[in-house]
């Protein structure tokens, strides 16, 4: 050892402290391993359970862990300490992005309205339902949640982890009504909506006081107690079974059935369920859009300022004489009406809901999209929404892993485990959101860029 | 009466259970501000350790010794848990300290997702049952309507909590690292200032809390003989509002609102109607905190500008 020159010796210095490193985590994770992956359990015919050992698992997470750990732990060594750790964009990228959001807006817009033209030029009339469905209008749908929720968190600052409450007001509203009553979709749009509003407001007005994390919870409990209800209720929402047989939303009066008033022989088209599909994508498009037009300009209205002042300083807020409570109140009420547009839309275009589909996981997607993005960031929201939602969605076609893993290999159940997983690493990788600057809504002269560090909720 | 005795038993050993994930809830919020969204499925990540390990045990064992191997049992799943809640803290929530108020909220909900389908997917979706064990009680009240008795799984939770939160108890008031573990409480930075390594003790909280959620894995396995993968989240809601009642970041106050969230459960169910018995803890949750935000025990927060 000492008759090596010093070079050597400190390159060799440092590969065991790597080696240790790495070893240090190849033994926490089997001890992770331990009883839970080693070991699995299984009823057996008798419906007893019994143990399968599966360290081949454990070996193979332990070696992962390991040599990747290893390599981590050379590569910060060798690098620049100065240099940021991860760099996946050109700097300045976002920037550039942001200076031209107007013709990258008009570009999206554009890209949206065709989309379903291109996915049946590229994928056929047969192949195109799907993509335009699971998702165009997936993803529409969460994107439109997602800037309703945005109006609540990121403009307002006020936490809310029970928004699918209201979206799950407004599917109820339009499937009740419209089932039993026979009103229109287009009648029960709005309608479903202010019923929302109206529930928005009344669970907004006792939480007003609170703050932070504790509006978090009680927002929560909300959710679940109305999800609750609508389990035990059975007279009223039919319990677990749910509601089927919802009137599906009509072209201004037009079935989109085979028949002879249908939508394809009144216009002398040949019959497919694609155009349902269509018109529905067009439908939650232009509802994403009015969102989206709607907190725009509200930003711009007194009451949208004085959301954003809100949310930076409550009591400075307060003492300037800004009604807090009337503020907080429509900005809860606005997001809930935006949720109940999403709810009746989800319900007319499933046909038939049921209390599962209005679980607290479809609340943490919602306000993981918001934050995940950058909160108040339009864009942000819509790319959170497309990387999360068509991500997991992707899964489902990855039919070549099958070929990697055998046939008993089902990536579609690594879905929510891939989206957790992701929400930790996002968070870690930049806190503030995906974009997390934004421009200013009011300015004196010119606009200048805030940077984040600068204010309460991760933009200027 | 023989009913609201039966209950009343009932009621505790259930609560004893809510107060134990509660205590992980309140000194992780009492030391750095945060709800840990996940700790409601770390208790049941802690519940399928404890599952594994009594079924390697009681085969080795024999199905005599059944407390020795609850005894083991304990043990290994206390260990492990705090295993998975250190990591969980190294690798989820410390690159986010000091970074603003919603990111570790959101980190802890997706480590809960995370954790959640993980277990789903090394373990299985289904329900997983134990073997039937301790079915044995004693009759206390020889009424021909209605008996009333304690189980022996009852006694061995109700017993274990109390040494346990004795044991605890201990650590926090009268040890060294207790005492570092109230300063960090009180003012982290100040406390770094005296030489108190803050890193370390918010992770001896994690520790501690994950190994009383442990505890709560081995009692409701024992309680009720079965767990699965989304067993997770309604005693997490529910620890939580306990831990909310008690006044959160008080010890003592999170075993109170245990107590008081299982008697309030069962004592719903059995008088009123079993269905909306989740009803009427979250109702109890939304009222406490709108009203008495403070909790039973715990301190008004003075706020300063």
């Amino acid at each position: 050892m000492a008759i090596d020159a010093t070079t050597p010796a400190k390159r060799q210095a440092d590969m065991m402290a790597a080696l240790k490193e790495a070893a240090f985590a190849g033994l926490i994770t089997l001890g992770l391993c331990i009883p839970i992956i080693s070991w699995g359990t299984r009823q057996n015919i008798e419906n007893q359970l019994v143990l399968d050992p599966r360290w081949d698992t454990v070996a193979w997470a332990v070696a992962i862990v390991f040599v990747g750990r290893f390599l981590m732990a050379l590569r910060k060594q060798t690098r620049d300490p100065n240099k940021p750790a991860v760099r996946l964009l050109p700097h300045g990228t976002i920037g550039f992005f942001q200076r031209h959001s107007g013709l990258f807006s008009l570009f999206g817009l554009g890209f949206l309205i065709v989309f379903p033209i291109i996915a049946i030029t590229l994928a056929g009339w047969g192949g195109a339902l799907k993509w335009i469905d699971n998702f165009g209008v997936q993803i529409l749908i969460y994107v439109m949640l997602g800037w309703g929720l945005n109006i609540v968190v990121g403009l307002a600052g006020l936490l809310d982890l029970g928004y699918v409450a209201f979206y799950a007001v407004g599917a109820y509203s339009y499937a009740l009504l419209a089932k039993n009553f026979g009103l229109s979709f287009w009648i029960l749009l709005p309608l479903s909506g202010i019923l929302a509003a109206f529930w928005g407001m009344l669970l907004g007005f006792p939480v007003l006081r609170l703050r932070g994390d504790y509006l978090a919870i009680v927002t929560l409990a909300f959710g679940e107690i109305i999800r609750l209800v609508l389990v035990n209720w059975t007279d009223f929402s039919n319990g677990y079974a749910g509601i089927s047989g919802i009137p599906r939303p009509t072209f201004f009066g037009i079935p989109f059935t085979a028949a002879d008033n249908g939508f394809a022989a009144v216009f002398g088209l040949e019959f497919t369920p694609l155009y349902r599909t269509i018109f529905l994508y067009y439908v939650i498009l232009s509802l994403a859009l009015l969102t989206a037009f709607v907190s725009l300009r509200l930003r711009r209205l007194p009451v949208g300022r004085a959301w954003e002042a809100l949310r930076e300083d409550e009591i400075a807020c307060r003492s300037l004489g800004i009604n807090t409570t009337n503020t907080k109140l429509t900005a809860f009420s606005l997001g809930a009406m935006f949720g109940g547009f999403a709810g009746s839309f989800f319900a007319a275009r499933q046909g038939f809901i049921s209390p599962e589909s209005f679980v607290f996981m479809e609340s943490a997607i919602i306000l993981a999209i918001v934050v995940l993005g950058g909160m108040g960031s339009l864009w942000g929201c819509a790319i959170a929404a497309i990387a999360m939602i068509g991500g997991t969605e992707l899964l489902r076609e990855l039919d070549f892993l099958k070929q990697v893993f055998g046939n008993d290999f089902d990536p579609t159940k690594y879905r929510m485990l891939i989206f957790g997983f992701a929400m930790v690493v996002i968070m870690i990788w930049k806190p503030r959101g995906l974009i997390s600057t934004r421009e200013p809504s009011a300015f004196l002269k010119e606009k200048k860029a805030i940077s984040a560090d600068m204010v309460q909720e991760g933009h200027g | 009466m023989e009913v609201f005795v039966q209950q009343l038993i009932n009621g505790l050993t259930l609560g004893s259970i809510y107060g134990l994930i509660a205590i992980g809830y309140t000194m992780v919020f009492g030391i750095i501000g945060m709800v840990n969204f996940a700790h409601g499925d770390v208790f049941m990540l802690s519940a399928f350790i404890a599952l594994i390990f009594f079924m390697l045990i009681s085969a080795w064992l024999g199905a005599g010794l059944i407390v020795l191997s609850l005894f083991f049992v304990l043990i290994l799943a206390m260990f492990f848990t705090s295993l998975w809640n250190w990591t969980i803290e190294r690798v989820a929530y410390r690159p986010l300290r000091g970074s603003f108020r919603l990111a570790p909220l959101i980190s802890a909900i997706g480590m809960s997702i995370f954790l959640m389908n993980f277990v789903q997917v090394v373990q299985g979706p289904r329900n997983k049952p134990t073997p039937p064990m301790l079915n044995k009680s004693i009759l206390l009240i020889d009424s021909a309507t209605y008996p009333v008795s304690i189980s022996y799984k009852q006694i061995i939770i109700i017993v274990s909590t109390v040494v346990l939160l004795a044991a605890f108890w201990f650590i926090v008031q009268k040890t060294s690292l207790g005492r570092a573990q109230r300063a960090c409480e009180q003012d982290r930075k100040m406390a770094s200032l005296l030489g108190i390594d803050v890193d370390r003790t918010i992770s001896i909280t994690f520790v501690m809390g994950a190994a009383l959620a442990a505890v709560a894995g081995v009692m409701y396995l024992v309680l009720y003989g079965v767990v699965s993968f989304h067993d997770g989240f309604v005693p997490g809601v529910k620890a939580f509002t306990a831990a909310v009642l008690g006044g959160i970041g008080s010890l003592p106050g999170a075993v109170l609102g245990g107590l008081l969230i299982g008697l309030i459960e069962v004592m719903w169910s059995a008088y009123f109607t079993i269905d909306y018995k989740d009803v009427a803890a979250f109702c109890i949750l939304a009222v406490v905190l709108v009203f008495m935000p403070s909790g039973i025990l715990g301190r008004p927060e003075v706020e300063k500008v």
